[in-house]
């Protein structure tokens, strides 16, 4: 079994007697070290009162909670109806064969990773993405060609 | 100095805002020239962003879209001076699009610096609270009451009996939760006003703290949001610097204070009782009720929750009474509702109007009909569990009961069209994918009937025993209707019989 992990204790620490303090213990985890390593159920158990199957259950149950390494970029690309109205669907099969992974995969290098999310707030704009922290709207015409070089490139290197 | 607005609203941001500024600053640097540059919320005119403002004797001038390439030669037109150019606006308030509004929540949106106590104040900001001050608790719900305000986050329950039930529950801590999770596709007002207005959602909270007896309220949003957080935490720092929230406010003697919460990326964590589970640091399932959560919610404690935009309505209520907001409105729908035009249209964002304006006039007149060109063909309203609509429905006033009766409803207000190109069997299709993705996975009904929806609708764009399958469907949307704990199963149904009832060519029938 994992032993816990006395690294993350300054992360989770802060966060113990706050209200919701587990889901903000799991971003501040996740925003420093940019996945929920495999040590932090167990550590977060311990700090929470919890038994490791709840905090297992609580990072499971979000989409954001990454139990995987991180990659080096993160596109997520909206797949909801106001943007599946203005192809979406042709936006995210073309940025799938620049990045020669399927939507949901990730490089096995840990390059990048092309995602689904679900409305970025930009729907009166779409197609929408993110790209790491970046918000793209109307990821049409240029600004799509702009996004899909990229990986072109730096697919090429 | 001239000051120069460009919005810091993530639609503005993600056509290049932040690139847009750089370049401004660039280009008064190289002339010589000071400028300030404020960054306002978006006006709620997305075909136009980024939209760069100029201010000329007290008045607003708009250039839009203006992209950083674009600077040089919109600044050598005469930008600072408000001088023709191809992207020139004119006074931006009297744009067409503004004019034919009626903002009451959005009063403020895009015209104020979203992080200044002063800027608030000058625009009416606060008015609201000083009023609800001078009056009692009980007064402050018969003004809720008689604006007729419902719910705006999607069910449309009137707030007045929710107010009712919180204060009527005696505890030593009650909470007010503002709902902005956000989640459905189409819609952006509570993000628009976390972002360009943030104080009046703060103001709202406060006067509810004070309606129903609550000193403690959070905020929960959702983290596809980042900027709304930015702008939102800022704005908490700064009304309580300014002595708005704390041990007395506005030195009122009473308590009240704020915190934000992030979500997780979870759709079902806008349903009430999961937020609340999902506020308590917990898997965001859903509550079996009763209790209902006015009477026992956060920490089984009398909880008020509600939608952003529902909260941002209570100043304005407050400041110029319940009548003046029922006064705007139809039937049993009173007041404005912020509705959001997405999808394939031409010109989308806000416009705010009183309730029984009809779908034609939002997705043809205010956007512009589609951006393909193509005609519309489909407008689905009220997000993910909404119902798509056929055009020869488009004369509907939107009206909760009205559209009830078509079994359409408001939700959030969020219009989404499609064009000639959509396949109606295809968006029913996704409607139970992203059940099955969303499912809180508590109830049968939804978490299999969902998966078992995708099936069957594979089945049936395939040809595939076609009677039998759309049989099938038909008896699964009846399972879901009557046995699924919350809205999420319960309403997957509607997107998807909407679909087939008004596109049965679709199905291949
Ligand atoms: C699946 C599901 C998702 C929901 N998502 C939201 C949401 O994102 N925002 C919201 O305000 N209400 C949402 N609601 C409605 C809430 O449960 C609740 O009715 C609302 O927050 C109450 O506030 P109101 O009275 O101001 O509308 C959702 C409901 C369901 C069933
Ligand atoms: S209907 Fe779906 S989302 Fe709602 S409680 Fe049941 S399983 Fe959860
Ligand atoms: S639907 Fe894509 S950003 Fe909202």
């Amino acid at each position: 079994m994992l032993h816990a992990d006395m690294s993350l204790e300054p992360l989770i620490e802060p966060h113990v007697l706050q209200t919701g303090g587990l889901l903000r213990a799991l971003h501040a985890i996740q925003g420093a070290l940019g996945w929920i390593p495999p040590t932090a159920p167990q550590s977060l158990a311990r700090a929470f009162n919890l038994s490791l199957a709840e905090v297992r259950g609580v990072i499971s149950f979000y989409h954001d909670f990454k139990t995987q390494t991180p990659v080096a970029t993160t596109v997520r690309v909206c797949q909801a109806e106001a943007c599946q109205a203005v192809g979406a669907a042709k936006v995210t099969a073309r940025l799938a064969q620049a990045m020669g992974v399927a939507l949901g995969q990730r490089r096995a290098d840990g390059a990048w990773a092309l995602e689904p999310v679900y409305c970025l707030g930009l729907c009166s704009r779409g197609p929408a993405a993110q790209v790491d922290q970046q918000l793209l709207a109307d990821l049409d015409g240029p600004r799509l060609e702009a996004l899909l070089a990229r990986f072109a490139t730096e697919g090429n290197r | 100095m001239k000051t120069l607005y460009v919005p810091l609203d993530s639609v503005a941001v993600a056509l290049g805002a932040d690139e847009l500024v750089t370049a401004l600053k660039a280009e008064a640097a190289r002339s010589g020239t000071e400028i300030r540059i404020v960054r306002n919320g978006s006006r709620g005119m997305h075909w136009l962003e980024p939209l760069v403002e100029v201010e000329v004797d007290g008045i607003r001038h708009g250039y839009g879209p203006v992209q950083a390439d674009d600077v040089p030669s919109v600044w050598a037109a005469g930008l600072l001076t408000a001088s023709p150019h191809p992207l020139a606006l004119g006074p931006i308030e009297d744009h067409d699009f503004l004019k034919r509004q009626t903002r009451l929540t959005f009063a403020r949106c895009g015209r104020i610096d979203p992080l200044s106590l002063s800027d608030y104040a000058a625009q009416g900001g606060w008015l609201g609270l000083r009023k609800a001050l001078t009056l009692t608790d009980a007064a402050i719900r018969g003004e809720l009451q008689t604006s007729g305000l419902r719910g705006r986050g999607g069910a449309g329950f009137p707030a007045a009996i929710k107010w009712q039930t919180v204060a009527d529950t005696a505890s030593p801590q009650k909470y007010i939760v503002c709902n902005a999770d956000e989640g459905d596709s189409g819609t952006f007002a509570d993000r628009m006003i976390l972002e360009g207005d943030p104080l009046s959602l703060i103001e709202g909270m406060i006067i509810a703290g004070l309606a129903v007896g609550a000193t403690r309220g959070f905020v929960y949003l959702r983290s596809e949001y980042p900027i709304a957080k930015t702008v939102f935490a800022q704005a908490l720092e700064l009304a309580r610097a300014g002595g708005w929230l704390g041990d007395s406010v506005a030195g009122s003697g009473k308590s009240f204070d704020i915190e934000l919460f992030i979500g997780a990326g979870a759709y079902i964590c806008g349903e009430e009782s999961s937020l609340l589970n999902s506020l308590e640091g917990k898997r965001g399932e859903v509550r079996a009720r009763p209790p209902l959560p006015a009477q026992q919610g956060l920490f089984n404690q009398p909880t008020l929750v509600h939608n952003v935009l529902s909260l941002c309505a209570v100043p304005t209520i407050l400041e110029k009474g319940g009548a003046f907001y029922r006064d705007f409105g139809v039937g049993r729908s009173r007041g404005t509702l912020p509705f959001q035009l997405a999808g394939n249209v031409r010109h989308g964002g806000l416009v705010e109007l009183a309730f029984g304006v009809t779908l034609r006039e939002l997705v043809v007149d205010f956007a512009g009909g589609t951006r393909s060109g193509l005609p519309i063909r489909a407008v689905q309203i009220g997000g993910p569990l909404g119902a798509y609509l056929p055009t020869r429905l488009l004369d509907l006033p939107m009206d909760y009961e009205v559209l009830a009766a078509q079994d359409a409803g408001v939700g959030h207000g969020g219009v989404v069209v499609f064009d000639s190109s959509v396949d109606l069997a295809t968006q029913a299709a996704y409607a139970f994918a992203f059940c099955a993705a969303e499912s809180c996975g508590k109830c049968t009904p939804c978490r299999i009937g969902a998966v078992r929806g995708v099936e069957v609708m594979d089945q049936v764009q395939q040809g595939i025993d076609h009677s039998q399958n759309l049989e099938l469907l038909n008896d699964l949307c009846d399972v879901m209707v009557s046995g699924s704990l919350c809205a999420m199963g319960g309403m997957t149904p509607v997107p998807v019989r909407s679909a087939l009832r008004h596109f049965p060519e679709d199905f291949g029938l």
